[in-house]
């Protein structure tokens, strides 16, 4: 049995890796803004079989309440073993661009408050030398693009802020995944078009997810092929990506 | 990944519009029509809507409750048969009833009222939901079961979608010792012989059903593979469940059933046993979903899609209907390779509309080829409809007002009952078309 966090437990990515997990008789800590949600995706992973599911709203906007939800989570399973960060909301670029305000807000949701999660988690495992911390980033980190360059921006604060955390905390033994999914068939891609071959299920990433933190691999771009996608976006030079619209 | 919202069968093949929920929702939309749809496995235009919105349920599936020392579930309407099984047979539960596939929704099964191979003991899907909530577009909630809103319980099975959404359902699940189940396939040479043999079976197994060689002809005639079957006693140990599946990836150009390969196909599976039984301890899931191991093979038929036609005869006019049907089938040299047959029992259903009866009920499915499918229907229904028969609306997309009428003779109550924001491409094939 293993203890696990998850913030953001009600987001369509997060339900599905749960589900897994609950099968395989994990404790689970769920964080997330609806009590409402929360309880029904609370029954369905006792119904599923997990050893133990706890819950806790929580605005991951207010900082200054992280460390008592941590607490929370200690309380209530004893131990932690990992934490998966998977909330997250896809700002209307367009209002990002009109409104500074609006930009700050996206980038607490998206970086900041992950950051905070991060360092406390980090100190944490740290401390017991040893832990887990999965975080969903997206592909959209990994170069900016005029039509989400606010998200991509906080995915990609997310993505190397990781990158030194995993650095530093190699020697303790705590591992750091960082999770890059593509287009992803869920209520927060609801406006768009998704017929496209590009667009993965929630189950699917879910599977990868499973699949990367069990193998405790560093970075994993689900589906797979994102890491061919975005090998060709990143090398294109500047001077003919500027010209393009993406 | 493919174009979700569209039917089974893919014809008639129309964009639809959808919208996924994720949560159960607490009001229907206010603008315009819509039709709530499950995982889209009926094969006509059942589950569609042309004109409207169809509010798909195929995320909406959490786990509500599963008491293990009595086998109620209760779930929310998007569950498939296949994550109920994954939860409760390892625990000694099973489906009470089952149809050939495990991807369809609880909230489909019970819109269609479906049946499955074991009729004859246990009567149809409706027969084993205790309660389930009734969500309209006024705003009402009601928990109905056959004790409460009794009226309300019994149009909405079978009830096609039409009476309102169910957002949650509550089954009786089925105590089973094990994953495995004993079957007996017996290679049998004709009509009569199908008969003698179903009659036979019908106390000893809980399970029977043919595969027809739909092209045999003159003393072959409805010759196929009777499989009769039954859970088996504990046992160790288990067999296991293969984790090979197929897909087809993509749409073949043309159909890959024609009348060439079918000949091929037919003449041999049905000799693919030499000896005239042979008995076999297999896992569940080969026995009640051979099918669902090739993912989307509906895309076999190519883009022009495929329709089955499913009837049901009265037992007294079974044998010369059915004749006939094939004899039809036959001459056309028309059909596929996926013909099945199973005599229904007498089980009631609480349902004020379904389609199983007492009776023997022919399925088969025929890549869509315009006029000659027509035609061919249109020669079929005479047959069904001279024999006191009746058509399966889940599996539709032909049937006549006029027949629909008649079958259904509870088609008006469940007009009256139906919410007047929910409507379907077929509802309104059958009802408004006059």
């Amino acid at each position: 049995m293993k203890n696990w966090i998850v913030i953001g437990a009600t987001s369509a990515i997060a339900e599905s890796v749960c589900r897994l997990w609950a099968v395989r008789g994990y404790n689970l800590f769920l964080v997330g803004r609806s009590q409402d949600k929360l309880d029904m995706v609370a029954k369905d992973y006792q119904v599923r079989g997990a050893a133990g599911v706890h819950t806790q709203t929580l605005d991951v906007k207010d900082h200054g309440q992280h460390q008592s939800c941590w607490d929370a989570a200690m309380k209530a399973m004893g131990t932690v073993d990992g934490i998966l960060i998977a909330h997250g909301t896809l700002p209307d670029q367009k209002q990002c661009e009109a409104s500074y305000d609006s930009a700050f807000d996206e980038i607490n949701v998206n970086a900041l408050s992950v950051i905070s999660l991060c360092t406390l988690a980090a100190n944490e495992f740290e401390k017991q030398n040893s832990g887990h911390i999965a975080v969903i980033s997206s592909v959209a980190g990994d170069r900016g693009r005029q039509s989400n360059y606010v998200y991509g921006a906080a995915k990609g604060m997310v993505s190397i802020f990781l990158q030194g955390l995993r650095n530093r905390l190699f020697k303790s033994g705590v591992y750091v995944t960082t999770i890059k999914p593509g287009f992803v068939d869920t209520p927060m891609t609801a406006e768009f078009d998704k017929s496209g071959p590009l667009w993965a299920s929630p189950d699917q990433v879910a599977a990868g997810i499973i699949r990367a933190i069990d193998k405790k691999r560093s970075v994993v771009y689900l589906p797979w092929f994102w890491l061919g996608v975005m090998l060709i976006i990143r090398s294109i030079p500047e001077i003919v990506f500027k010209r393009l619209s993406l | 990944m493919a174009k979700p919202y569209v039917s089974w069968g893919r014809y008639p093949y129309k964009e639809q519009r959808g919208i996924d929920l994720h949560w159960r929702p607490e009001t229907l939309p206010e603008e315009g029509f819509f039709l709530p749809q499950g995982n889209a496995r009926s094969y006509g235009d059942s589950c569609m809507l042309k004109e409207g919105t169809v509010l798909s349920t195929r995320f909406m599936n959490r786990f509500i409750e599963f008491d293990t020392a009595t086998g109620l579930m209760r779930c929310e309407a998007g569950v498939t048969l296949a994550e109920v099984l994954s939860v409760a047979e390892p625990q000694g539960w099973f489906l009470p009833v089952t149809p050939g596939t495990k991807f369809a929704t609880v909230g489909g099964c019970i819109a269609n009222d479906v049946h499955g191979k074991n009729h004859h003991v246990a009567g149809t899907f409706g027969c084993h939901v205790t309660r389930f909530e009734l969500l309209r577009s006024d705003g009402s909630v009601r928990t109905c079961s056959s004790g409460n809103h009794p009226e309300w319980y019994a149009a909405t099975i079978g009830g096609l979608g039409l009476t309102g959404f169910i957002t949650w359902a509550e089954l009786q699940l089925k105590k089973v010792p094990n994953s495995a189940v004993n079957v007996e396939n017996i290679k049998y040479q004709n009509l009569s012989e199908f008969f003698t043999l179903s009659e036979a079976s019908e106390s000893g197994f809980e399970y029977t059903v043919a595969w027809v060689d739909c092209l045999a002809s003159g003393v072959n005639l409805g010759r196929g593979h009777f499989s009769r079957a039954n859970h088996a006693r504990p046992m160790q140990p288990r067999p296991s469940q293969s984790k090979l599946t197929l897909s087809m990836p993509l749409d073949p150009p043309i159909s890959l059933v024609n009348s060439l390969s079918l000949q091929a196909f037919n003449w041999a599976y049905y000799h693919r046993q030499l000896e005239k039984v042979r008995c076999q301890t297999s896992h569940y899931d080969p026995f009640f979903y051979p099918l669902d191991h090739v993912h989307n093979w509906n895309r076999m038929y190519g883009p022009n899609g495929f329709l089955q036609y499913q009837c049901v005869i009265p037992m007294e006019n079974s044998e010369a209907a059915i004749t006939e049907l094939l004899q039809r089938i036959g001459r056309a040299n028309y059909g596929s390779f996926l013909a099945v047959l199973k005599v229904f029992g007498n089980v009631e259903s609480p349902a004020l509309n379904s389609f199983p009866r007492p009776g023997t009920t022919l399925a088969l499915d025929f890549p869509y080829a315009g006029h000659k499918t027509m035609r061919m229907f249109d020669e079929l229904d005479q047959v069904v409809v001279q024999a006191g028969g009746a058509l399966y609306p889940a599996k539709d997309a032909h049937m006549k007002a006029e027949h629909f009428k008649s079958f259904y003779p509870n088609a008006d109550k469940l007009e009256s009952m139906r919410d007047p924001k929910i409507t379907s491409s077929f509802w309104q094939r059958v009802m408004e078309a006059e």
